[in-house]
């Protein structure tokens, strides 16, 4: 049951990226670019999903346990660091030039876009060079 | 700077509704699961070569197949929405890359930080938010308007 209940979840997150438009990155540019023809559409996405959101994590604020038994765990880093600043620099960057971020880009692929393969193919080789190499490399200066 | 609304394109109760599945989906997660629906840290996390270290990779696989499988589910109900992809082979791939290194560097992206963090009142998903669509703007213009 909880496998299912985890597999739903992806399922329901996937539908609402298609049918708020996130899926679409001409939509998505259409929101960053604010010196065109502007189209909000993509705060209303983030007010709804902020605002049904907030309401699960109010539900497990105090509690140590999810329904099925696993240990809830919440970020708890509050330090705003220069990884956290750049990272989100460089990923706002990838996102305005294909208009893709993470979440859209796999429902994309999922729906055949070869544009998206690539474009996921890629995403991981950087997360990959981020956590194997530039971490990596990171640890050893420190050392 | 003078804004002006695309009313054709501004669709706010379908991405208002959108957004409300997105955020069903996260409560979800972690009410039954525990765990954050951070897309980027879910396949981050999943791909991490160090299988001794990270043994939950079962709940991420199967969200993640779910979230791949959406478009298929979805088209038994009505036509699939266009993907309109205009960035070149090239864009594509620079573009993955600075998404995958920079959603692992900043530890999240638009669901991560932008949904779950803002939900929980974080500061510092605040500030990689703002990071991360202040730089989208600005890129955007560079690429669109100025280059």
């Amino acid at each position: 049951m909880k496998n299912i209940i985890t597999l739903v979840a992806g399922l329901i997150f996937g539908l609402g990226l298609i049918i708020s438009g996130m899926t679409d990155p001409a939509k998505v540019i259409g929101f960053l670019d604010v010196a065109g023809l502007w189209d909000p559409s993509l705060m209303f996405v983030m007010l709804g999903g902020i605002a049904v959101a907030f309401v699960g994590f109010k539900f497990v604020q105090n509690k140590s346990e999810a329904i099925f038994g696993d240990p809830i765990h919440l970020p708890g880093r509050t330090h705003i660091s220069k990884e956290l600043v750049i990272g989100s620099l460089l990923f706002g960057a990838g996102w305005a030039l294909a208009g893709f971020c993470p979440g859209p880009a796999l429902v994309a692929l999922g729906a055949g876009y070869k544009e998206a393969f690539i474009f996921v193919i890629a995403m991981i080789v950087g997360m990959y060079i981020h956590d194997h190499l530039f971490k990596a490399c990171k640890i050893t200066k420190a050392a | 700077m003078h804004l002006t609304i695309h009313w054709q394109n501004f669709t706010p109760g379908a991405s208002l509704v959108g957004g409300m599945l997105i955020g069903l989906a996260t409560a979800l997660l972690v009410i039954f699961r525990g765990k954050i629906a951070g897309i980027s840290g879910i396949l981050g996390e999943l791909i991490e070569a160090d299988h001794s270290a990270n043994p939950h990779r079962l709940w991420r696989g199967l969200f993640l197949i779910g979230l791949v499988g959406s478009s298929f589910v979805y088209q038994f109900f009505a036509p699939l929405p266009q993907s309109n992809i205009s960035a070149s082979l090239g864009t594509l791939i620079v573009a993955g890359l600075l998404v995958g290194f920079g959603t692992r560097m900043g530890s999240g992206c638009t669901s991560g930080h932008g949904i779950c963090g803002l939900s929980r009142l974080s500061l510092r998903s605040l500030i990689a938010t703002i990071s991360f669509i202040f730089s989208g703007f600005v890129i955007c213009y560079l690429f669109l308007h100025a280059i």
